[in-house]
């Protein structure tokens, strides 16, 4: 078993096919989109491979540690980073292939029109904590 | 209260219900409720009979659900409250269980995880915890590993290497959690290699032992990595050691060699040497040409050239490795140990910095780095 990141974010990926920003979807759209999402998490709990799945703010703030006994400085948010992460779910799959097949159901979200959005999703797989038995020599 | 006891008993007590006539999905849920009630009861009440307490509850539990089911389908049929004289057991009811957990038609995860509690006896919660999944999705994964093998008999013959592939897997898996995970594979492997005489259950059973000697030398207290050659031999648990190595040679004098002995014949020879200096480096390496000879394996040829590189320098370890797909995981960490110890460390921390990115865990990624910077150290003197 291994855990994957599906990650939904804006940065590095060609535009997706059904490229129409949510606020141009229609109520119903947006409905469907949020319903499909939210039977995708139970379907993978059913199967017995979720384990996370959350959206984030689109806005946060930078902060950095600034030195002994001063508060940690705020910053942000800049330009060119606002809305990178829009969301992610963490599965836990036997395979690769697996967590390819189930980001491509994700990906496959109704948009626009009712239609796929056909969004990029990285899949990134976590780094586990302990090494397995084969020792380093 | 005695968990490992409780948890010893779980086998036999789901084998009690199955030979009454319950389904195994069914008596399977059973058991689990009754050892969680155990745990919840015994500590403050410890039965005098802990088998017979937890055969009563879990039927208990059994009839319960049964009655609910029926209600709930409003039909006539009428569960029988008296225990139905099971017929008596032809082969090792144990080994069935091992058996059935580890179905082949079972996808590796669901296969561990349905060991785990059906063997095992640990609760859906602990099995959670030790795979860092939430408890919900584990049910589930259970359940529907229960479902998968609902139409296998149970008293069908099985497999034993699936069930020692599934088994290795818990072991490998270590420690994370409260369960211990590697102890708990090691407990379940000799349970099994009670109920059935084979000399690759041996062969796994001297390998986990063995491994599991060096644990505590294996990290360092700030949680790095410790190679072989550094480990502190003296914080080697002997006891398994020995264990291991007296498993191993009464498996290998059956003469049916398999690749799980031939792996812990390798680890005998490492656990057999006071320094590392001292390894027979050269015996090493025929077992890993028996082991590439049985399983053909990749990851084989790769700790061979490791081993090549020990025997016969490094330049013989890395004309090994160059028969090798440069694509497989830790390629790169072999490459950079042959490469230094060949004297080239410019390219043995290049390759030692691309290891660390391959890394698939976390322990090695920071062993590969600092390797890589103690190099890169060296180099700018």
């Amino acid at each position: 078993m291994a855990k994957y990141l599906l990650l939904k974010h804006y940065r590095g990926a060609p535009d997706a096919v059904n490229n129409v920003p949510m606020d141009q979807w229609t109520p119903e759209e947006i409905s469907a989109h949020v319903g499909y999402m939210r039977d995708f998490a139970d379907r993978l709990e059913k199967t017995g491979e979720f384990v996370d799945g959350q959206a984030l703010a689109p806005e946060g703030a930078w902060v950095r540690y600034d030195g002994e006994g001063r508060p940690p400085v705020t910053d942000g948010p800049f330009a060119e980073t606002k809305d990178l992460i829009a969301g992610w779910m963490v599965i836990d799959v036997d395979t690769y292939e697996r967590a390819v097949e189930l980001a491509g159901e994700l990906s496959a979200a109704p948009g626009a029109g009712g239609k796929p959005i056909h969004e990029w999703l990285e899949v990134r797989p976590f780094l586990a904590a302990n090494p397995s038995v084969d020792e380093c020599h | 209260m005695d968990e490992a006891l409780l948890r010893s008993l779980t086998p036999s007590v789901l084998t009690v219900l199955v030979r009454r006539g319950a389904d195994f999905a069914a008596a399977e849920d059973a058991v689990q409720d009754a050892l969680v009630e155990a745990l919840r009861v015994w500590p403050a009440d410890p039965p005098r009979d802990p088998k017979g307490w937890l055969v009563t509850v879990a039927w208990r539990k059994f009839l319960d659900q049964a009655r609910a089911d029926s209600a709930r389908r409003r039909r006539e049929d009428r569960v029988d409250e008296e225990p139905a004289p099971g017929p008596a057991p032809a082969v090792d009811d144990t080994l069935q269980l091992y058996f059935l957990c580890a179905h082949p038609s079972l996808t590796p995860s669901s296969a561990v995880a349905l060991t785990l509690r059906a063997v095992g006896g640990l609760t859906t919660r602990q099995i959670a915890q030790a795979y860092l999944v939430p408890e919900a999705t584990m049910a589930q994964r259970i359940s529907r590993a229960k479902r998968t093998v609902s139409g296998v008999r149970f008293d069908q013959p099985g497999d034993v290497a699936t069930v020692l592939r599934v088994l290795y897997l818990v072991f490998n898996e270590g420690y994370s959690g409260d369960v211990d995970l590697a102890a708990e594979a090691i407990r379940l492997t000799r349970q099994l290699a009670a109920a059935i005489d084979h000399p690759e259950v041996a062969g796994l059973l001297a390998l986990m032992l063995l491994h599991h000697a060096r644990r505590a030398s294996r990290t360092a207290p700030d949680g790095a990595l410790v190679p072989l050659a550094e480990q502190d031999r003296g914080r080697w648990d002997t006891a398994s050691i020995a264990e291991g190595v007296e498993i191993l040679q009464a498996a290998l004098a059956r003469d049916r060699l398999g690749e799980f002995q031939a792996q812990a014949a390798i680890a005998a020879l490492h656990a057999d040497a006071r320094t590392a200096e001292e390894t027979d480096w050269v015996q090493i390496v025929e077992w890993y040409d028996e082991l590439a000879r049985l399983t053909d394996s990749p990851v084989v040829r790769l700790n061979r050239a490791v081993a090549v590189g020990e025997a016969d320098g490094p330049r013989a370890g890395l004309a090994a490795l160059a028969a090798l797909d440069d694509s497989l995981p830790r390629h790169a960490a072999v490459a950079a140990y042959l490469h230094e110890r060949d004297g080239d460390l410019a390219t043995a921390a290049r390759l030692y910095s691309e290891a660390a990115e391959k890394a698939s865990n976390l322990a090695e990624r920071d062993y590969l780095t600092r390797q890589a910077a103690r190099l890169n150290a060296r180099t700018r003197d």
